[in-house]
């Protein structure tokens, strides 16, 4: 439990670290869209290459970017399997009792597959290059126009803020209160359910109790700063768009252009 | 033979990952039954995995722990007998206190060594009493007590389980000078009454200098010395040198002795700096 990443954030000072989120966050979404609008393999080779580009340029190793896409292996594998066996068309290469396998088939899984994890490769590379802070703090800059209609945009990104932070300091206390627990013979291993649900009692108890008192402790300490909520506050790190920015926009609509030509230019190689 | 015995003992927090770090290395102790051994060392030090290690709520990556004559590891699976046979109390009372009343938390100790009702209730008040708590404190919520008196609560649900070997983890911490002397005292009492081992992590070297009767130092993942308080003491330069202190009055006494006094210089009580300086006040030097 000590070792536990969240957010999965890879700490580094690369182009992609450097660029502003809230146009990470666009251009992530962006990037999905033009995915999904890929038709043929070349199109879908044009956006692969340019996310092996994109994860050269964050640094982040390959072995972490494999490591992120191993929860999903499965996924991806029923996904291919289904689009395998139920394809219809082309040319039959196998067929076993009423199981067969076309050459669209076989296309159309590999197609499926590999769109499916340059989908995950692109938004693990906004979230291996982005800290938590730091994308709240944009999410809330992307959602201010819904002030407009009375959603409490700030209040909103400050919980999730808070949250987060959280996150790491309650397994910590999760962990010290197990240890206690254990001394005095707590037995968290072993009995059926109704047992480990009830020895469980021992540690929400002061788990619930403490993060009362940590609520209240922060809330204190916000105060004592003066904090009043998002009126009128100014940020120690203003968002400012740059040239590295302009540059990345640039990359993905020239992208989506290309992807377009190459639909349109290969529309005999389309699948499905 | 030592009631605890620790061979070659090494832990290391994230094995076989690039950030694996050695919290103890090497650590090889003896310690015999009856000794109020006081456990100083700076933060991160690895005191606390060290005491992790007497009750087995961490395995030692490597070597071997011996308790009372026998191997803990031998059998995973009484390792919680372990824990009944060694009582680790932690720092903070607020990360065990959990039930609806004080008596109730006490004896979910002895609950979970399945003993009789009436054995449950007989040691939970044997160790309310050790601890000075009263009896309509029992009664009372625990979240409702004190600071201080959270913290014998949390003690006497240990103590409650009568552990052979009884090891406390800055049980003096952040208590006001009276709790702090009345937390020393029933340590005592428990030690004298029962006969236990007891170990006491901390940082203040005034509770180790007054309750006592040896000391090791931890540094840097391995021991530095574990040998009688005059005896560490004595080596204060040492201490300081690793960023510990040694007790007011032993500093004192130290000065003096620079001055030309003639003073043993690990005098580590203002009793005996008394009765050391009396003689030469009396004489008439300095």
């Amino acid at each position: 439990m000590r070792d536990l990443t969240i957010g999965q954030y890879y700490p580094g000072q690369s182009l992609l670290h450097k660029t502003d989120p809230r146009v990470k966050i666009i251009l992530t979404l962006v990037f999905i869209f033009i995915i999904f609008f890929c038709k043929n393999f070349f199109s879908l080779g044009l956006m692969v290459a340019a996310l092996l580009a994109g994860v050269l340029l964050s640094r982040v190793p390959l072995k972490m970017m494999l490591k992120s896409m191993r929860a999903i292996t499965f996924i991806i594998i029923i996904t291919a399997l289904l689009n395998l066996f139920y394809s219809t068309g082309g040319k039959v290469l196998v067929s076993f009792k009423f199981f067969k396998i076309t050459d669209t088939g076989v296309y159309t899984a590999i197609f499926v597959a590999v769109r499916i994890m340059a989908l995950i490769v692109g938004s693990t590379l906004l979230t291996y290059t982005t800290t938590p802070t730091m994308l709240t703090d944009a999410i809330e800059r992307l959602l201010k126009p819904l002030k407009l209609f009375h959603v409490p945009v700030h209040t909103l990104a400050m919980m999730m803020t808070l949250a987060l932070r959280f996150i790491p300091t309650l397994m910590e206390e999760i962990d010290k209160i197990m240890n206690a627990q254990k001394a005095r013979g707590a037995d968290l291993e072993s009995g059926g359910l109704m047992q480990r649900a009830k020895a469980l009692v021992p540690i929400l108890i002061p788990l619930f109790v403490s993060s009362f008192r940590r609520a209240y402790e922060l809330a204190f300490a916000m105060e004592c700063r003066c904090y009043t909520g998002g009126e009128g506050r100014t940020r120690m790190k203003q968002m400012k768009l740059k040239g590295l920015d302009s540059v990345l926009i640039v990359g993905c609509a020239v992208l989506l252009g290309g992807v377009i030509a190459l639909n349109i230019f290969f529309k005999a190689f389309n699948v499905g | 033979m030592p009631i605890i015995r620790l061979e070659n003992v090494t832990h290391n927090y994230g094995d076989g990952t690039p950030l694996c770090v050695s919290a103890i290395k090497n650590i090889n102790i003896e310690i015999e039954e009856g000794e109020l051994v006081g456990i100083i060392g700076h933060t991160g030090s690895g005191k606390s995995t060290l005491i992790q290690h007497l009750n087995g709520l961490l395995s030692p990556t490597q070597g071997r722990v011996w308790i009372d004559g026998e191997d803990i590891w031998q059998n995973k699976k009484n390792i919680r007998s372990v824990r009944f046979k060694v009582g680790l109390c932690f720092q903070y009372p607020e990360y065990q206190l959990f039930e609806e009343t004080v008596f109730k938390d006490i004896a979910f100790g002895p609950k979970n060594m399945k003993l009789s009702e009436e054995e449950i209730k007989q040691r939970v008040l044997e160790a309310a009493e050790f601890v000075g708590l009263t009896p309509e404190l029992l009664e009372k919520s625990p979240f409702d007590l004190s600071g201080g008196e959270k913290r014998r609560a949390a003690i006497a649900g240990v103590m409650a389980m009568k552990p052979k070997i009884l090891v406390l983890d800055e049980p003096t911490a952040g208590l006001d000078p009276r709790g702090k002397e009345s937390i020393l005292k029933l340590i005592l009492r428990y030690k004298e009454a029962t006969g236990a081992t007891v170990l006491l992590v901390t940082h203040n070297m005034e509770d180790v200098a007054r309750i006592a009767t040896k000391i090791l130092v931890m540094n840097r993942a391995q021991v530095l010395m574990y040998d009688t308080v005059k005896n560490v003491f004595a080596h204060s330069e040492e201490l300081e040198k690793i960023g510990l202190t040694v007790p007011q009055i032993t500093r004192v006494c130290r000065e003096l002795k620079k001055r030309g006094l003639d003073l043993d210089e690990s005098i580590y009580t203002v009793e005996d700096a008394c009765a050391a300086l009396l003689p030469l006040l009396k004489k008439g030097v300095g």
